[in-house]
């Protein structure tokens, strides 16, 4: 860890001014941010502690749904009333992250920030081009079973790691921030991007913007939901694929249809023209066998992760399933009907 | 509660008597003591794995205020020269790694600096700005890349059985065999991993000498070795490791930090500590990766008629580490023809190490899975199979057993479990999606005695201390000497203080194998009686003593009374005998060493037989453990709470070791890299499910004094082979190679296809 000055910002444009010039990093509930540090990863000149700004209330959004301030943590969010019953997808989504401790520190801000988990880009004795443009890629070739099949680029192989991410982008939230010159409004699917041959950028926030806030926008998905998280153990462990799905069902047929994936791309994975497939279908097997391959279609192996592409097949039928039934993935009991 | 002086401690279940200092944090770590004007040193680890160095850069890293100094191979203080001084009692054959020692890169992650300052937090940020540069050499750390060029180690680690000699032909039987099982399995690198990590504070005492507060299982051991290095004297030298927050054999050795430390206390003149990072408890010891073949011939019943067992385990260049990996098969079983072999295959990495069960874990792994695969083969039930080819005695080194109540291990644990409702064929029990598989495995492990000290100490107030230079890891040693102690001299447990952890008490070998508590409660069994005998003698100097004519033999000490077994009224209060001799304590010392007449014709070892049932998705493969029975026969159990907690760890581990932990290796670096533990996954609560562990009876008049045989390893050793069995009894794909993740459950062709 280096030597760093420490300020803390009073109000949200007093922060962005700070986040000018030298290379500053905001820090809010700082669980990713500080191991980075630790590991020598990020080594900011100045660290801004952003924990004062009035960003934590759950309130209505101005054209109905829900909006989450920044700094609202994943505890608070997960186990508010009014996340858990209009938006019981984003609340198993969170609670099947981290751990307790780590979701009472977590953020909305920082999670939707949160980077990588591939082994290479926090050892900074190892060549990373997300770290280190042009170092190269070691992942490719080398320790990839945990890396992405989705919208890959010779540059980097990295998955977004975050399980929050995968259901806002499911319910299609909408981020916003605000830099020097304003506000605006970013919708979560163009929020993250893959990773081409700029690995060592995220996101398409800018440099000077503060994220203030998520609104959750007000068709909710709260009965015809899943969020299914396949993982090496039962908990405390980042997802090898996992599937937010969410249903409109009318009788017996499907009216509106969301699948999101996780671990499988460098941000969540989204395919609105594979979903209008499910438009006013009968939900069956066969049904959802199809729309797994559409989603999946173009997915890249890597040496030791073609298993993902079976996977993430398998994944989405059966939280398609669940989600057509009615029988949401449990996190408490970690069992998978 | 009272205590009744009749009723004894031992065979009862005895809460820690070191418990509350844990939980309240009263009981201090190695890193947590200080010391007047201590310096933090922060450890720089190497980036290649094979090469020299070409520079150490350090103006930058002198810059950050409160820096002191920085130590590399060119710039510290003289040590000892020779390799053969950095030897230590545990390690194999071979040069030792000498931290610091010159420009020689050995394996990656290697220290190349020390960075010393008045703050931990200056010696951090200073340690990052340190700029190594290196020449790189061509490196493997692959062991399937070198396995053609293993060798058998031409000096055997002591302690440590090679191979016995083959008996019959068994590469004739086996081709002669109506049945054959040939199969290899895989167990990868694994890293220990305790809770605490290892951390070393030297505090320079006024007369010069060195206080080192010292993460180890062997206070005596790594005092011996500072010595050695750094040309001290004893009396100069003093390690303290009162508590340890886990081990598993990670702290057998002397780990590098506690060199780094001593080093830069000698060069510095100050007291100094080094913590190691958790990316650090990378960079030394870890369970080797081994390659195995087990060939089983067998006739068309099951009876065994060939075992063939050659596993290839990797070490370091520089030394030769050894296990005991294959001689198990041969033990287990009863068969006429078998052929054991052991190499090892040399990789640039550090030395492996003993990590619990080491050897055990790996080698029954294999032949418990293989000896399924033949259950299956010759359609014979797995229980059935393994005692229709019971060993009644240690055929490969022809002894008798001290006993060995395996079958009541069978009997009772497939009792407790169900196994009787058990459907043979695979994939053939299930609820719903999930795929229900139940398997089982045997389970061994040594009970051994090691040459060990004790000193007993009664004082006037009445209370008694009993000490030994033995460490409690975490597994509950200062409980069961507590209860040895009260037992001896019929006393309540407040009134023992346990004294361990600490080189200057009587000598103990490292607390490892399963013998701490065998050797160091039968020492002080041996001190308690000595001690008994001189109180006599004191009391029979008394005037009118009511003992005058006893002999040590008719006497016992209970609530602070020395007094005639067969007339308790007739005695004399500890007190008063002190009193009068005008002592205000009396202490003795007992030596406990294994019986070499015993020895001759006898083999010692634990056994359990453990069952197991997986729930597996069939189609997304995820495998949960449901429910598991350890069925333990390990001689006198002292103290049933803290023992059946070795078991749970034991099988905890063992679960983490089947399903989830690799230490993964970019060999194209020689690197591991996932050094955290958040990418080196072990088990965490949601995994563990059901967990019963059954003690059966078994009394061994021969193994020991106590008839004990420890427990910090048996729980471990088999478990793994038994999850493995039952998901193949789930699944029908039978993962050979460690971990068994969803990823080789999805590829494997026996794992159902979607649907
Ligand atoms: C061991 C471990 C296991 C984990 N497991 C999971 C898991 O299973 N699933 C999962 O989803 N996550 C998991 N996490 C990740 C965890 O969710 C994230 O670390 C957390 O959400 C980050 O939030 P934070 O507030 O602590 O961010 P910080 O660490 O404070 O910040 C992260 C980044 O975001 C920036 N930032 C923060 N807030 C703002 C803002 N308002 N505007 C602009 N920039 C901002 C910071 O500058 C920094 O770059 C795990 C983490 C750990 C350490
Ligand atoms: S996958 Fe991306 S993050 Fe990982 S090593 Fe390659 S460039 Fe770095």
């Amino acid at each position: 860890m280096n030597r760093y000055t420490f300020t803390q910002a009073v109000d949200a444009d007093g922060a962005v001014r700070e986040k000018i010039g030298a290379d500053v990093r905001f820090i809010a509930g700082g669980t990713n941010l500080i191991d980075l540090m630790k590991y020598n990863v990020e080594r900011p000149d100045r660290v801004v502690d952003i924990t004062k700004l009035p960003m934590r209330d759950i309130a209505e959004a101005p054209h109905g749904g829900l909006r989450l301030g920044a700094l609202v943590t994943n505890a608070v969010c997960a186990y508010d009333t009014r996340i858990a019953e209009r938006y019981p997808l984003l609340r198993e989504a969170i609670l099947s992250g981290a751990s307790p401790q780590l979701r009472n520190a977590a953020t909305t801000g920082g999670n939707l920030l949160q980077r990588t988990r591939c082994y290479y880009f926090y050892d900074v004795d190892t060549p990373c081009n997300k770290r280190q443009p042009g170092s190269g890629c070691p992942a490719i070739g080398g320790l990839n079973r945990i890396h992405a099949i989705l919208g890959t680029s010779e540059h980097c192989i990295a998955t977004n790691p975050s399980d929050m991410n995968v259901a806002m982008a499911a319910l299609g939230a909408t981020v916003n921030v605000r830099g020097t010159s304003g506000e605006r409004a970013i919708p979560i699917l163009d929020f993250h991007r893959l990773p081409d041959d700029k690995p060592e950028v995220d996101t398409n926030l800018r440099g000077d913007e503060l994220i203030t806030s998520v609104d959750l926008p007000d068709e909710a998905f709260a009965t015809h939901y899943t969020y299914l998280k396949l993982r090496d153990r039962a908990s405390y462990a980042f997802a090898l694929v996992s599937v937010a799905a969410a249903l409109r069902m009318e009788g017996g047929t499907i009216a509106e249809a969301r699948i999101a994936l996780g671990g499988v791309a460098h941000k969540p994975w989204r395919r609105p023209e594979v979903e209008a497939l499910l438009k006013g279908a009968k939900p069956g097997l066969q049904t959802f066998s199809k729309v797994a391959d559409a989603l999946l279609e173009g997915s890249r192996p890597q040496s030791q992760n073609a298993y993902k592409i079976q996977l993430a097949h398998r994944a989405i039928i059966r939280a398609l399933t669940q989600a057509a039934d009615g029988t949401p993935q449990s996190v408490a009991d970690k069992a998978i009907l | 509660m009272t205590h009744d002086s009749n009723v004894p401690y031992i065979g009862r279940a005895t809460s820690r008597v070191d418990g509350p200092l844990k939980v309240t944090g009263g009981a201090k770590y190695a890193a947590e003591y200080a010391a007047p004007g201590l310096l933090h040193g922060y450890v720089v680890s190497g980036a290649i794995a094979k090469g020299r160095i070409t520079s150490i850069d350090v103006s930058d890293a002198m810059t950050v205020p409160g820096v002191v100094d920085v130590l590399t191979h060119e710039h510290r203080a003289r040590t000892a020269w020779l390799s053969y001084n950095y030897q230590d009692m545990i390690g194999p054959p071979g040069k030792p790694f000498r931290p610091l020692y010159d420009d020689k890169i050995q394996y990656s992650g290697q220290p190349v600096a020390l960075v010393v300052a008045e703050s931990f937090e200056a010696s951090r940020a200073a340690a990052a700005l340190v700029r190594v540069s290196y020449k790189s050499e061509e490196h493997i750390t692959d062991l399937e890349a070198v396995k053609g060029q293993s060798y058998v180690p031409p000096k055997r680690r002591s302690g440590i059985a090679p191979p016995p000699k083959p008996r019959g032909d068994a590469d004739d039987a086996f081709d002669a065999a109506p049945v054959k099982v040939k199969q290899q399995y895989r167990v990868p690198v694994e890293h220990h991993n305790p809770m605490e990590p290892f951390a070393t504070t030297v505090v320079r005492e006024q007369d010069g000498g060195l206080t080192i507060y010292d993460k180890t299982q062997g206070s005596q051991n790594n005092q011996a070795y500072i010595c050695s290095i750094f040309g001290l004297s004893k009396d100069k030298v003093r390690v303290v490791n009162a508590f340890m927050g886990g081990g598993f054999g990670s702290g057998l050795r002397p780990a590098y930090q506690l060199y780094l430390a001593v080093l830069a206390s000698q060069t510095l003149e100050r007291s100094v500590r080094v913590a190691l990072t958790r990316d650090q408890m990378f960079t030394f010891s870890y369970r080797p990766e081994t390659i195995q073949t087990v060939s089983l011939g067998a006739e068309p019943s099951g009876k065994l008629t060939a075992i063939r067992h050659h596993a290839v385990a990797g070490t370091s260049h520089f030394e030769d580490h050894q296990e005991v990996v294959v001689n198990w098969s041969g033990l287990l079983y009863d068969c006429k023809n078998a052929k054991l072999t052991y190499e090892l295959a040399k990789i640039d990495t550090h030395t492996p190490a003993d990590m619990r069960a080491p050897g055990a874990v790996l080698g029954v792994f294999a032949i418990e899975s293989a000896m399924d695969e033949l259950a299956y083969e010759v359609g014979v039930d797995p229980v059935e199979l393994r005692l229709l080819n019971y060993a009644e005695k240690d055929e490969n080194d022809d002894k008798e057993f001290t006993s060995k109540a395996l079958k009541a291990c069978f009997k009772e644990g497939a009792e407790r479990f169900g196994w009787s409702r058990r459907s043979p064929e695979p994939r053939s029990m299930r609820d719903g999606r999930e795929l229900i598989g139940w398997g089982m495995a045997t389970g061994v492990w040594e009970a051994q005695l090691m040459d060990t000290q004790a000193r007993v100490t009664i004082h006037l107030d009445g209370t008694l201390e009993v000490a030994s230079a033995t460490s409690d890891i975490g597994t509950g040693t200062y409980t069961v000497m507590a209860m040895t102690g009260a037992d001896m001299f019929g006393l309540p447990l407040e009134k023992v203080r346990v004294k361990l952890g600490d080189s200057s008490l009587p000598t103990a070998p490292v607390e490892g194998g399963s013998w701490a508590a065998a050797s160091t409660c039968s020492a002080i069994k041996l001190a308690c009686q000595a001690l008994t005998k001189d109180l006599l003698e004191h009391a029979r100097a008394l005037a009118d003593s009511p003992l005058k004519r006893a002999r040590p033999e008719d006497v016992v000490a209970r609530d602070g009374r020395l007094f005639l077994r067969d007339a308790p009224g007739t005695g004399v209060a500890i007190q008063d005998i002190l009193r009068s001799a005008k002592l205000d304590e009396l202490s003795a010392k007992g030596e406990a060493k294994p019986d070499s007449k015993v020895q001759k014709t006898h083999s010692s070892y634990t056994h359990s037989a453990i069952f197991c049932e997986v729930r597996v998705d069939e189609q997304l493969g995820v495998v949960r453990v449901a429910r598991i029975v350890n069925a333990v026969a390990a001689g006198k159990i002292i103290n049933p709470k803290t023992a059946r907690s070795q078991i749970l760890g034991g099988v905890v581990m063992a679960l983490g070791s089947a399903l989830e932990e690799e230490t993964f290796s970019d060999h194209a670096l020689g690197r591991f890299m996932n050094h955290n533990l958040a990418e080196y996954h072990m088990p965490v609560h949601a995994d563990i499910k059901d967990i019963d562990v059954i003690f059966v009876d078994e009394q061994d008049e021969l193994t020991n004094e106590l008839g004990v045989k420890g427990l910090g390893e048996i729980g471990i050793v088999g478990t793994g082979a038994a999850i493995a069995n039952a998901v193949f009894h789930a699944t029908g794909a039978r993962i050979r190679s460690l971990p068994i993740t969803v990823d080789k459950l999805i590829d494997s062709p026996a794992f159902t296809a979607e649907p």
